[in-house]
């Protein structure tokens, strides 16, 4: 694989590069206090010199006192929102005389470039692909949005204390497909070091003209991503952990958590693999027409699990249930994978600060003998 | 098309009129409304008024006399369908904070005459004395969910309104969270979705005036508000507002009164 060099300040041109070939630039960007990803225009949109501080529900934007570019760790936005939309029009139908005209929303032709996608990023894609647009089930829409995406990976240098990809074999190095992934380096000049993983990728680096990078560069970028690994502390012992909840349903961990959960919906909301949604119909006032809509929900929700006669999930215990074993035991036997990735969005962005990983590890340890203490 | 349009009733007990402002509120959708139905009794808006039964009735305002709650008991048999709009139909209101307190002891320090003041020593929502089909919840109600209320029961079809907390209007709209991102205290969490989520996404923490959500759970906010440097007492205080008696806020607000007692 050929390794190139892109010093700092030309990486306003890859970004203009994208642009020109029509590409809508997803990034990441600094707005109201948090690192999102978002449409960006030019490198000054990005968060120069800007990390964060992350811990069970807290995250604060700090200033790193570099200049970093990618010097940060996921915040609470994901880049499912660019396809698997938060609400979004389905069609409308019209009464035309005594028929009915269904008319269906048309999705709008999008090119994108997600810059700066972390491995934890990168396969989450990877696994709500599986879901809306593999063997099973194929979501029309959301293929659509993502039938022309240019990926640029970013070797994580920077994991936060709520990340543990480590854990879940997701990171800090960005496994592919990818078409491009940098590395950023900041001692010495301030440079990426660039791995093509595509045709697509190649072309970028010939359109830019990029030189080949020094063997000693090679191996400063190839130490970045090891020295992120070492750096994550939090664990998830993954070893059997599917049938390890799936024997323990009725745990007394349950009970627990649910004293402490909100049911606020936020762990799976800023999950990048949660992709519930809810089908909402609308009328006009005249009954000439009805309209379909589809929005994010989520198994928190009381209203989520409604069918005739009551919630089948009436309890938060049961729905707390239900999130954690979904996510890493009964996601196995559904879609072939975990189904978290260890971005620990949901443990930041937990305003209980509820973690993942210590509920996992309580339910899925055997059961200690009542205390009578 | 339907010969007779239904007629629509608009009533007021205790309250600040706030809630059927939000219908006059709605301009343009309001034409389309009048031209839907007859407005039958509004005083806010016309002073003809036409005798019930009415199709649909929305009430605003909770019941704090016993004349109220025998008109009460009038509106409701005129009505086919009865719909409680804002915090004080709802839940009883500001003015519940009353039953968490001794109301002649109110009427002595704000009256010169108390003798000559008849009211109950609580405020209550209308559900707790008539049968009620729909609850709109907010201080005030949101004129989309008004107009949605109105339209889905013209239409015959269930109101396209959630439960769920703010919070996730929030990550829908995606409004970075002000309570984990910035330490800014925020009731969205147990609070009932219906404003849009609008205070977070000005940086401002929610206030509750939807009243709590469908599954809220004060109790497992008050850790994170503590630790935001919220006194217990401030907490209580949080939810002792527009919706102080709703169940779920009244809980916490006198769990935590009680809690602050000397034990003698
Ligand atoms: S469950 Fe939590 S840690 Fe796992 S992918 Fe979802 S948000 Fe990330
Ligand atoms: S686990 Fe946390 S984020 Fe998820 S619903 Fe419960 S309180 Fe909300
Ligand atoms: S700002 Fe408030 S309502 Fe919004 S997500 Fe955060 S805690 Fe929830």
């Amino acid at each position: 694989m050929d390794i190139w060099l892109l010093p700092r300040a030309r990486l306003g041109e890859l970004i203009a590069t994208l642009r020109a070939r029509g590409y809508d630039v997803v990034a990441p960007t600094p707005r109201d206090g948090a690192i999102v990803y978002d449409t960006i225009e030019s490198d000054a949109d990005l968060p120069i010199g800007l990390g964060d501080e992350q811990s069970p529900g807290r995250y604060r934007m700090v200033a790193r006192g570099d200049a970093a570019v990618f010097g940060y760790a996921v915040g609470p936005t994901s880049f499912k929102r660019n396809f698997h939309v938060p609400t979004e029009r389905l069609y409308r139908v019209e009464r035309v005389g005594g028929a009915l005209r269904f008319v269906p929303e048309p999705v709008a032709a999008r090119k994108v470039a997600l810059l700066g996608a972390r491995g934890c990023d990168l396969v989450a894609l990877r696994s709500l692909d599986r879901v809306l647009q593999g063997d099973r089930y194929r979501d029309e829409r959301y293929a659509a949005r993502r039938s022309d995406v240019v990926l640029i990976a970013v070797h994580c240098g920077t994991p936060s204390a709520s990340c543990f990809c480590t854990s879940m074999g997701t990171g800090p190095r960005a496994s592919g497909p990818w078409d491009l992934a940098l590395t950023e380096l900041t001692t010495g000049q301030h440079r990426f070091i660039v791995e093509t993983g595509s045709a697509m990728g190649l072309t970028l680096v010939r359109e830019l003209g990029l030189r080949a990078a020094g063997t000693l560069d090679k191996i400063h970028a190839a130490k970045v991503p090891i020295a992120a690994a070492e750096s994550i502390t939090r664990r998830l012992e993954t070893d059997a952990l599917g049938a390890r909840l799936a024997q323990n349903l009725d745990h007394p961990r349950f009970a627990k958590v649910a004293e402490r959960c909100l049911a606020c919906t936020n762990c799976t909301q800023v999950c990048p693999t949660c992709f519930c949604t809810t089908v909402e119909d609308h009328t006009e006032l005249d009954g000439s027409a009805a309209e379909r809509h589809r929005r994010w929900d989520s198994c928190f929700d009381l209203e989520f699990s409604y069918i005739h006669g009551g919630p089948v999930r009436p309890s938060v215990r049961a729905r707390y249930r239900q999130w954690l074993t979904h996510k890493l035991s009964s996601w196995h036997e559904q879609f072939g994978s975990s189904g978290c990735v260890g971005c620990g969005r949901c443990i930041t962005w937990c305003p209980a600060g509820i973690d993942i990983t210590e509920e996992a590890r309580e339910v899925g340890s055997p059961r200690k003998a009542e205390k009578t203490t | 098309m339907k010969a007779k349009k239904p007629k629509l009733a608009v009533f007021k007990l205790a309250s600040c009129d706030g809630c059927q402002l939000s219908l006059l509120d709605c301009e343009d959708e309001l034409l389309a409304v009048a031209g839907a139905v007859e407005i039958a009794y509004f005083l806010e808006a016309t002073s003809r008024i036409v005798k019930g039964p009415y199709d649909l009735t929305l009430v605003e305002g909770s019941i704090t006399t016993e004349h109220d709650a025998e008109r009460l008991r009038l509106i409701r048999k005129q009505s086919k369908k009865l719909i409680t709009i804002g915090a004080c139909a709802t839940a009883g209101g500001i003015q519940a904070l009353r039953n968490f307190a001794d109301v002649a002891e109110y009427a002595r320090v704000v009256y010169a005459r108390p003798d000559t003041l008849k009211t109950l020593a609580t405020s209550t929502p209308v559900a707790a004395h008539v049968a009620v089909d729909y609850e709109l919840r907010g201080c005030p109600v949101d004129k989309r969910q008004l107009l949605e209320v109105l339209n889905a029961f013209l239409n015959g079809r269930p109101p396209r309104i959630g439960s769920h907390s703010v919070c996730l209007d929030c990550k829908r709209k995606g409004t970075v969270c002000v309570m984990v991102a910035h330490g800014t205290p925020c009731l969205g969490p147990v609070t009932h979705s219906g404003c849009g989520a609008l205070c977070p996404s000005y940086t401002r923490g929610c206030f509750g005036c939807f009243g709590p959500s469908a599954s809220a759970h004060p109790a497992a906010l008050r850790p994170a508000l503590t630790q935001l440097g919220k006194t217990e007492a401030e907490v209580a205080r949080l939810y002792a507002t527009f919706n102080a008696a709703a169940p779920a806020f009244a809980a916490e607000h006198q769990s935590l009164a009680k809690r602050k007692e000397p034990t003698t």
